[in-house]
């Protein structure tokens, strides 16, 4: 038993593979066969995989020796080296098609987000520039608040609560945009891409449009995915520098 | 060779990887500063001029594609090993400034359709 036990714990890395493997087989049964599509498995597993995070300590489940290999897969080398592989197939011509809206949207998007990010953060007490940005950054797409979190040096605390409220944005965008999409008006190829361009987050907005029209799915997930390159680069490289220079 | 897909993106990673720590010292900040952004415009430059040339092979694009598929399940691990149990009682500004953002983007997204129908006649 114990020799068995030192297998799993010399191969932390590959099991890890295992583990997500079957956390996103969990979430997938829920969310199709219990919720019926109604909420992404993605943020199921995410919301899993939070969860799991209680179990341990300051390194989550990673504390825990069996689960080390977690830290490997989830650490910010493999995560940032994957986001820009997202980017992928995102082709200028296709988000010069959107029009000057579509653009448009991007940017407002992205710094009207990160604004009512500060906003909430201060309302909660928050001083420091790194925890608001941080936070901020979440709230414009949960990927982008640990990559400002790393980039200004926060705490995993403040990390995960950014990753939280990306989360919360998912569910939201998936549960209610079906409910309310003609209030809304999208109907139209370029009204995805706005409804991408300021939602932001690629697996609110594609689950969202799918049960839309499932036609839509990929002019949304273009400009949500130029969302988060865009934001990637203006949250760490821009607005946090801002933000230190008003609030210090 | 999916490698060479691979390696393009590892060379594009890097690339802007350099310029988030230019950025850093720059701000006299230790991190680095939004190198996964400029990562992702070089790739999406690099690739998209390679497929314009014809460069961009189906083996190429295979190697880019593993990536991909395992943001998602590298973000679920990403979750799991956060400080969840320090962060709990404070779960509130996560809730709140979600749900507010993305409740006022929606009233923006239909603003912005709405302009986007009248500039179409």
């Amino acid at each position: 038993m114990d020799a068995v036990f030192q297998m799993f714990l010399k191969n932390g890395f590959v099991l890890s593979f295992l583990m997500v493997g079957i956390i996103m087989l969990i979430t997938q049964f829920i969310s199709q066969k219990i919720l019926r599509n109604k909420i992404p498995g993605v943020a199921l597993a995410i919301a899993l995989g939070l969860v799991l995070a209680s179990f341990g300590g300051k390194t989550g489940i990673a504390d825990i020796p069996i689960f080390s290999g977690m830290a490997l897969l989830g650490g910010s080398m493999l995560r940032d080296f994957a986001i820009v592989s997202t980017a992928y197939g995102a082709s200028m011509i296709e988000i010069k098609k959107a029009g000057w809206v579509g653009f448009v949207s991007l940017f407002v998007g992205v710094f009207f987000n990160f604004i009512v990010g500060v906003i909430f953060a201060i309302i909660f007490g928050y001083s420091d520039p790194g925890d608001i940005a941080t936070l901020a950054s979440g709230t414009c797409t949960f990927i982008v608040g640990p990559i400002t979190g790393n980039a200004v040096g926060a705490s995993s605390e403040i990390i995960t609560l950014s990753i939280a409220a990306g989360v919360m944005k998912v569910l939201i965008v998936s549960v209610v945009t079906p409910l309310i999409r003609s209030m809304v008006g999208i109907e139209s190829k370029t009204s995805a891409m706005v409804f991408g361009g300021v939602m932001g987050t690629v697996s609110g907005v594609s689950a969202a449009l799918a049960s839309i029209n499932p036609k839509l799915v990929p002019y949304g997930a273009l400009t949500a995915t130029f969302y988060t390159g865009i934001a990637a680069i203006l949250c760490p490289s821009v607005f946090y520098p801002l933000l230190k220079w008003i609030l210090v | 060779m999916k490698i060479y897909g691979v390696a393009i993106l590892a060379a594009c990673y890097f690339a802007g990887l350099i310029i988030g720590e230019l950025l850093g010292s720059l701000f006299g900040v230790k991190g680095n500063l939004g190198g996964v952004g400029f990562a992702m415009l070089f790739f999406i430059l690099l690739t998209d001029w390679m497929n314009k040339k014809n460069l961009m092979t189906e083996d190429y694009a295979a190697g880019i594609s593993f990536w991909t598929s395992l943001y998602i399940p590298i973000v679920i691990a990403m979750a799991s090993i956060q400080n969840v149990n320090a962060a709990i009682n404070s779960g509130a500004v996560a809730i709140a400034s979600g749900l507010v953002a993305t409740v006022l983007s929606f009233a923006l997204i239909r603003f912005l359709i709405s302009m986007l129908k009248e500039e179409g006649g």
